[in-house]
């Protein structure tokens, strides 16, 4: 990475687009405080990742799993859980409060992964490729899950992607990223209100526009 | 649980056709014949003395089991400690126990007490070396994620380490089965007047060959009902370690 200047104005959604391996995790990592850069700043409101991965720990409920961050701030068990359990209910997930992370489909993990980072209360969410472990099918659905749910709490989010359509669907504005020294290569803006479908006009027009910008 | 069985019954038809055809000394190898027969007629005396024995070897694994990962955890923690203690560590599983063994009567006496520290001495070093290597293996990205959640370094331990590294630990305290039950029947042999070790000795002493070997059947069921105990505990207590193709 280098000379790279990211902004991203608050409730704005930035879709970071790029080819693998030059430097977006790190990147994030940056954002959330995780990495020390070798040279550079970051002024941001505190930030949270959510990895690729969902990391849930087998031994907690997925209703616990989501409550990790108000237990660590100090909350009770049960202080904890009702913070978390409206988000299940709101967010799709109601029944599921005491499954065990094995019993959970992918998508259903993906979903308690991204409350988890909500209920960190942190204003800035920094998404590392979210839906990437995910099939097509699965990754449609959660998209416009993600969509809506950030609707409904918004968020200043940075999303990091290799999938032209999840940046031109969700974003307020894709950056390209170019390849190792990664810079921005071009800013894309997607104005048409969320959620939005895959046929929009507004994100064809965008998903052209990457796929040329990364030419 | 079929398989294993016929395998006993051939090895058992072989030794029976052993003693007999090369009409073996009783008192050297006794048939298998003679053995299930001691098995039946000392079986009160095999039963009492296998309770001695499996409480010595059961509380002497519990006592590994919570001092091996108190350890772990200690020099997890503590690189400093870890540098100057894990070579000694290693040097300690070195000394036999039947040089230590005198010792800790002496300084324990007869009972119970020198027994539980033998039993603890051998099985701590499995059960620590393995909580020790699952601590240090933790998946950074999962540290990562306790982060950026807010967790102190003490909180990431606690609910995300501590946890992922226990099935490691049962897996020590199974592996340090065996060794717990030879460590118990070299500490009676010490100096002790119960448990099988003792039976064993003084069977072997009054020329009964046929009930030590009963003695060995014994100790050698107990082992593998303990450590299937085991896994059942694991099982139990870390369900989601419960993958196909696990232990059975």
């Amino acid at each position: 990475m280098h000379d790279l200047t990211v902004e991203v104005a608050p409730g704005e959604v930035v879709v970071l687009v790029g080819p693998s391996g030059c430097g977006k995790t790190t990147l994030l990592e940056v954002l959330c405080g995780l990495v020390e850069p070798d040279s550079g700043t970051v002024v941001a409101d505190p930030a949270v990742l959510m990895p690729q991965r969902d990391l849930l720990l087998p031994w907690l409920t997925a209703l616990d799993n989501a409550a990790l961050a108000p237990r660590f701030a100090g909350a009770d068990r049960e202080a904890a859980r009702d913070r978390a359990r409206p988000l299940f209910a709101r967010f799709g997930l109601a029944g599921f409060e005491d499954a065990r992370p094995d019993e959970l489909s992918g998508g259903m993990r993906q979903r308690v992964a991204f409350l988890r980072t909500l209920l960190s209360g942190k204003p800035v969410l920094c998404l590392d490729e979210p839906f990437a472990a995910l099939d097509a099918f699965t990754r449609e659905e959660l998209r416009s899950w993600l969509a809506s749910a950030l609707a409904q709490e918004p968020r200043t989010v940075v999303l990091v992607t290799h999938d032209v359509e999840e940046a031109a669907v969700l974003a307020d504005r894709v950056l390209v990223l170019s390849p190792r020294p990664a810079r921005v290569t071009a800013e894309i803006p997607v104005t048409t209100s969320r959620p939005r479908g895959v046929t929009d006009p507004a994100v064809v027009a965008a998903r052209a526009a990457v796929l040329e910008a990364m030419r | 649980m079929i398989l294993p069985l016929l395998l006993v019954l051939l090895l058992l038809g072989v030794w029976q056709a052993y003693t007999e055809l090369a009409s073996v000394e009783p008192l050297i190898l006794p048939s298998p014949v003679e053995i299930g027969r001691s098995l039946w007629e000392d079986r009160t005396l095999l039963l009492d003395n296998l309770g001695v024995t499996a409480t010595e070897v059961g509380l002497g694994v519990l006592c590994a089991l919570a001092t091996g990962v108190g350890a772990a955890i200690v020099l997890h923690r503590v690189q400093v400690l870890r540098r100057a203690t894990y070579p000694l560590l290693i040097g300690t599983q070195a000394v036999p126990v039947v040089t230590l063994a005198p010792l800790l009567v002496f300084w324990l006496g007869f009972g119970l007490a020198p027994k539980l520290a033998i039993i603890t001495l051998v099985c701590f070093f499995p059960v620590a070396v393995t909580t020790l290597d699952a601590l240090d293996r933790t998946d950074p990205d999962q540290l990562k994620l306790m982060r950026t959640l807010g967790a102190t370094r003490r909180q990431a331990f606690w609910w995300a380490q501590m946890p992922a590294a226990l099935p490691a630990a049962l897996s020590g305290a199974r592996i340090s089965v065996a060794i717990a039950v030879i460590g118990a029947v070299l500490a009676e042999d010490s100096g002790s007047n119960a448990g099988l070790g003792h039976l064993l000795r003084q069977s072997t002493g009054q020329l009964e060959t046929a009930r030590g070997y009963a003695a060995v059947v014994v100790l050698a069921a107990f082992a593998i009902t303990l450590f299937y105990t085991l896994v059942l505990v694991e099982r139990r207590l870390l369900p989601w370690t419960q993958r196909p193709g696990g232990p059975s």
